[in-house]
């Protein structure tokens, strides 16, 4: 069993107590205590169970590398799925629970999938669940689904906030073991503004739990003196709980930093992801262990040596009462040694090396520890638990099995890897290590920054050195290598002095014993995750899987979420192995960010709830609000649809609004209306190129409708300009294309005309305008008066300004309804008050506001085209019959030449016509008009389509505008469009324009 | 005439540091040869400036003040109730001579962000040096904050002006204020 060990760990506070739950299990812990420490002090070795075959899974790890201790955490608006019990600091009233069994984690059905382990290997999936077909979509795949996959996903709203941070460093250093703090020591001292970032609540990393020394004292006095100069040093900046993301181009560096994960009672941002840029990246991430594949090497109680450790030293916690340690190094010995320090009993040291180790195993015999060189575990004993473990030669296959060890814990040290992700990220490249049998950082070929340059430099083992004298010389030299490379003089100080590493060289080991039968290797364990074993990359292999890459896809080999940290490099060997070739020509697999799984929020950071997305809004939207407006996005505007009053239905809302706007006055919120500023000599010429037709003919005071073609020639935005004098025009855009008209004269303005004298300025937001529309709208701005609206003074296609009851006003008179019509532009700030002064006025004359449906309904009356209903990006004026808007005199406008090709100028082309079913009733919107017979693509035949229907009050029937191929030419014929429930519905091609079709209605 | 009114109406939110909405600015955004000596003349009398600013830079404030805005625009800061009158002076004096000035007071929302930890703040939303040294009284940037664009500049000690588009006003108050949210200090300047 594990226990607490009676020596306190360096970590805990064991006069604080911290009350948490397991599967609803009250337990206790420590301040300073990780879960998975204190879920291993209260007995709880088994934490989840496999992805594949429910195996019972325990704690491997003590670090961000553990594959197997993942765990629900919280619950309601705090529940998060797949939580590292090692990186998760205890809390009081912590509630976890385990993930991926079923019905519980004792007792699980699914774990009969162990017995068919034979034909659950690598690629079954692919094999099994291709035939039939049928079957895929209703019986395996919902199976699958609910078999597999890790934790549950959330089911209310994240409860916390996130935010992000931007920061600008010379040299930034994730990691905050002894090579990242003497790399910010060094960097600092040259003058460069450091961020340091270490992932963990402490600093100092491995070397407090190793020992040794630095610089004649001992390693933990060493850091906190590091700290404390850290901490003096006005450029440096040090950061915990904050783990280095992804490394990107440019410097760029994304930083998590868990500010409240440790204390969720603090009213703070729960993360906050920093987005960094750095002259200089410095990874100093350490080494992570490599596991032993050995048969049983996934049964709980089988950890890293490493880990062994740390919960010994860190957290005062002995994971078993006997431990067997195996090894391939020296540095396996250190948990024997540090383990019988603290009265733990290791009933043997197994060591692959027929030589053994040095002076590490010399102290561990006199410790009175047993050694066993150039032997090997045959296989573990247990189930749910270590029991014991089987020992044989290590040359063999496994066979002769020479004793059982009883013991309920093993230690294992397959040599160490240095960890390159962040290294990798962007480019950096690895070279192999014969000495070590692992991969580390070729500095000759480091990431290269936007000048060509390296930009990311390894300090201490995650360079390759695993020694403390080694680590410290070559953090020193990272340190001032990023300080120069960032402009500053590197100090001349000597680098702190380690101990000097006095080991055996170790003996790679990616199989135990060496050739195990196929029994044991089916029980060898690579990636813990995702149930991979050394017979599934070996069958890979022989299925012609050549590619690290593409074995890693078909076995899934490190695609869990733990992306095969303590998996890759075993898997690969393996693979080499297998294929007979050398380890370096297999290759890794690539490392993408993030290093560890960050959570959504914090990616999301500050945008969530009310400003997920900016909203914009008018001058008069409160009004619209608080008189219960339906809302419908344009862009990022959100306008009122219709006004319903009562009981109205939205339907009923909108024909009232169109009736009444037709018989007495409406009103309508037109600020979103694009509005840009075109001034200049050369205004007049370059309106001639933006439109398609001509605007330098226009007089000040006088409007004209415009419009707007691509470079392809297709319809891009239209809209009324004003000429306000002879040097400036006023353009009005769509409401949703105004950024992208705006962007688009200037693009013309600074690339191709940038020796026209031209000025343009977005003038959207300066102005409230509002649309006064009907019969009676002239009486309603009489009675606000100070200006002559008449039919003479001010006449259709005119505008003017003045003071309109007291308002800043210009009028323009024009009509999208096919109404008497007046849009009034006043400044922003009094809109509000001139919407309230309209409402006033016009009460008398029976004036209601209406939404946009009702405005699209009045246009489709009138035959008007909307940009984004009529057109599609794929659509030319000539496809709308409005060639009267081309300009025939005009030497060149922007899509001339595009709709002179022959496929825009075809005759062919579906073109723009009204639409009357026979029935009376409203067609479908997006229906195809169809004909008999099929195209290539096994379609009906389709000759047109509908790209506007509304129900015409004004009409009392359906109404709809479509393309319809030669339909022009067709008027009066019948022409059969599909709905979607199979049935067609037949409509009569008619002029498009219904109402007032000689304009006398907005001309009075 | 009615009383104008500012998007927010001079709303305010208390975090670790104080976002006020600042009501109606006179804003005109002027475009031009900015080595024109006559317009930079015009200029400085319009503002009531020395100079105009430098390369991402704000001379004078609110209530007369010039902001670089890019290489051939500026924005010009008079007090609202001038600005009308501003622009007829620039347009008179100027006359005959290619520029663009146009009054967008009422397009904007203007916004202070006061306070210890002001920098943090905006470094929240703005990718933007904010540290002491890169960023000092007299700096500015036009550039973005979260998803909108915004140009703000260095007003004095741990105090920021911010202006934005008036339609997502409302957005960026409740973006500074969150930001600004006591428990959300960084520590980092």
């Amino acid at each position: 069993m594990s226990t607490r060990l009676s020596k306190a760990g360096r970590l805990v506070d064991t006069s604080k107590s911290v009350a948490f739950t397991f599967n609803g299990k009250k337990m206790q812990g420590h301040a300073g205590d990780t879960l998975a420490s204190a879920l291993l002090a209260n007995d709880q070795m088994m934490v989840g169970r496999s992805f594949k075959y429910h195996r019972p899974r325990g704690i491997v790890a003590s670090g961000a590398e553990e594959p197997n201790a993942l765990v629900n955490l919280g619950s309601g608006n705090t529940f998060e799925p797949n939580q590292r019990t090692t990186t998760t600091e205890l809390f009081d009233g912590l509630s976890a629970t385990s993930q991926n069994h079923w019905p519980s984690l004792d007792f699980d059905i699914g774990a009969v999938n162990g017995l068919f382990a034979n034909y659950l290997t690598a690629g079954f999936y692919y094999k099994m669940f291709i035939h039939p077909r049928p079957l895929w979509k209703y019986v395996y795949e919902p199976f699958i689904r609910q078999s597999a996959g890790l934790g549950k996903a959330p089911k209310d709203t994240d409860g916390d906030r996130y935010e992000h941070f931007y920061a600008y460093v010379d040299v930034a250093v994730i990691g905050g073991g002894v090579a990242g703090l003497q790399a910010a020591l060094a960097a600092g001292e040259a003058g460069a503004k450091v961020l340091l970032m270490e992932q963990t609540a402490h600093f100092g990393g491995r070397a407090p739990v190793d020992g040794g020394t630095i610089d004649g004292i001992e390693a933990e006095t060493w850091i906190a003196g590091a700290l404390a100069r850290l901490d003096e040093m006005p450029n440096v900046t040090v950061r915990r709980r904050m783990m280095g993301v992804g490394v990107y181009d440019h410097g760029y560096l994304l930083g998590y930093e868990r500010v409240k994960d440790h204390a969720p009672e603090l009213d703070a941002p729960r993360h906050r992801l920093w987005r960094i840029r750095a002259k200089q990246i410095v990874t100093a991430t350490g080494a992570i262990e490599r596991p032993i594949s050995f048969a049983g090497n996934d049964i709980p109680g089988v950890m890293l040596a490493s880990a062994v450790r740390d919960y010994a030293v860190n957290y005062g916690v002995a994971v078993g009462q006997k431990t067997v340690v195996v090894t391939n190094n020296d540095d396996g010995y250190r948990t024997a040694l540090k383990l019988k320090e603290l009265g733990v009993d290791v009933p043997a040291v197994i060591d692959a090396r027929e030589d053994g180790a040095g002076a590490l195993a010399d102290a561990a015999r006199k410790a009175g520890i047993r050694v066993e060189p150039g032997k090997a575990i045959a296989k573990v004993k247990g189930g749910k638990r270590v029991e014991g473990v089987e020992l044989c030669r290590m040359q063999g296959n496994g066979g002769a099995v020479i004793e059982t060890i009883k013991c309920d814990a093993v230690a294992m040290s397959g040599g160490w890897s240095p960890v390159v992700h962040l290294w990798s990220h962007c480019g950096g490249k690895l070279v192999w290590d014969e000495v070590e049998s692992h991969f580390k950082p070729d500095p000759d070929r480091a990431p290269t920054n936007q000048e060509g340059k390296p930009f990311v430099i390894t300090a201490g083992s995650a360079s390759g050195p695993l020694g403390l004298g080694e680590v410290l010389s070559d953090a020193d030299a990272a340190g001032k290598k990023a300080a120069e490379a960032a402009g500053f003089s590197a100090a001349s100080t000597p680098a702190p002095v380690g101990d000097a590493r006095d080991e055996k060289p170790m003996q790679p080991v990616w199989m135990m014993p060496s050739d195990a039968v196929y029994n044991l290797r089916m029980k060898m364990w690579l990636d813990y995750q995702n149930d991979v074993k050394v017979s599934d990359v070996q069958l890979a292999a022989r299925e012609g899987y050549e590619s690290v890459e593409h074995t890693k896809r078909y076995t899934t080999l490190g695609m869990a979420t733990d992306q095969g940290k303590l998996s890759n490099i075993n898997g690969l060997a393996i693979l080499a192995d297998t294929l007979d070739a050398e380890i370096p020509q297999v290759g890794t697999t690539t490392f993408r960010p993030p290093y560890t799984p960050i959570s959504m929020g914090s990616i999301g950071g500050e945008a969530r709830g009310e400003i997920f997305q900016p909203i914009r809004h008018t001058p008069i939207q409160q009004w619209h609000i608080d008189n219960g407006a339906y809302m419908e996005p344009v862009g990022h505007w959100r306008r009122p649809y219709t006004f319903p009053r009562g009981s109205e239905t939205h339907e009923q809302a909108v024909n009232r609004e169109i009736t009444n706007t037709r018989t007495n006055v409406g009103l309508l919120d037109a600020s979103t209306l694009g509005k840009i500023i075109v001034k200049g000599p050369d205004a007049a010429k370059f309106l001639d190129l933006m439109y398609t037709n001509m605007m330098s003919t226009l007089k000040p005071g006088k409007c004209r409708y415009g419009l707007m073609c691509n470079e392809n020639g297709f319809l891009m935005d239209d809209g009324v300009v004003a000429r306000l004098d002879e040097e400036t025009f006023l353009v009005h855009t769509t409401s949703g294309g105004a950024a992208h008209t705006h962007a688009h004269m200037e693009e013309w303005l600074q690339t191709e005309w940038w020796d026209m004298k031209v000025y343009t300025a977005d003038v959207t937001e300066q102005y409230a305008q509002i649309a006064v529309v009907g019969p009676k709208a002239r009486k309603v701005l009489e009675k606000l008066g100070g200006m002559d609206v008449s039919k003479d003074a001010l006449k259709f296609m005119e505008w003017t300004q003045g003071k309109l009851g007291g308002f800043d006003a210009r009028i323009f008179r024009i009509s999208f309804s096919g109404e008497l019509s007046y849009e009034i532009a006043v400044p922003a700030s009094q809109g509000r008050a001139f919407w309230d002064a309209l409402m006033e006025a016009g009460e008398e004359h029976g004036v209601m506001p209406y939404g946009t449906e009702c405005l699209h309904v009045m246009r489709a009356e009138k035959g008007f085209i909307m940009i984004g209903d009529e057109t599609d990006g794929t659509v030319i004026p000539q496809d709308l019959g409005l060639n009267w808007a081309i300009s025939k005199k005009k030497e060149d406008f922007i899509g001339k030449r595009g709709q002179q090709r022959t496929f825009l100028a075809s005759e062919d082309r579906w073109r723009l016509v009204g639409l009357e079913t026979v029935d009376g009733s409203v067609l479908p919107d997006g229906a195809y008009a169809v004909v008999h017979g099929h195209n290539e693509n096994g379609q009906r035949t389709m000759i047109g389509r509908v790209t506007s229907t509304y129900y015409s009050p004004t009409l009392g029937r359906g109404i709809a505008m479509g393309l319809v191929k030669h339909g022009p030419e067709r008027m009066g014929e019948l022409v059969e469009f599909a709905k979607t429930d199979g049935s067609t519905v037949m409509a009569k091609i008619v002029d498009p324009v219904w109402y007032d079709k000689e304009g006398e209605k907005q001309n009075v | 005439m009615s009383e104008a009114i500012s998007v927010l109406a001079g709303a305010n939110t208390e975090g670790f540091c104080r976002v006020s909405e600042l009501g109606l600015h006179g804003m005109i955004t002027v475009r031009g040869d900015l080595s024109n000596a006559d317009l930079a003349k015009a200029l400085c009398a319009v503002a009531g400036v020395d100079a105009l600013p430098e390369v991402r830079k704000m001379v004078g404030g609110l209530e007369g003040g010039i902001a670089w805005m890019s290489p051939d625009e500026l924005m010009v800061f008079v007090p609202y109730a001038q600005v009308v009158d501003k622009v007829d002076e620039l347009n008179s004096t100027l006359a005959g001579s290619h520029f663009l000035a146009v009054n967008v007071s009422d397009a904007r929302a203007v916004f202070g962000i006061d306070g210890a930890g002001a920098r943090e703040v905006i470094a929240k939303v703005a990718p933007v040096d904010m540290s002491p040294e890169a960023f000092t009284t007299g700096d500015l940037r036009r550039t973005r904050i979260a998803q909108v664009a915004a140009a703000f500049w260095m007003a004095g000690d741990d105090s920021f002006r911010l202006i934005c588009f008036r339609s997502v006003g409302d957005y960026a108050f409740k973006l500074l204020s969150v930001s600004a949210a006591k428990g959300g200090e960084v520590g980092y300047f």
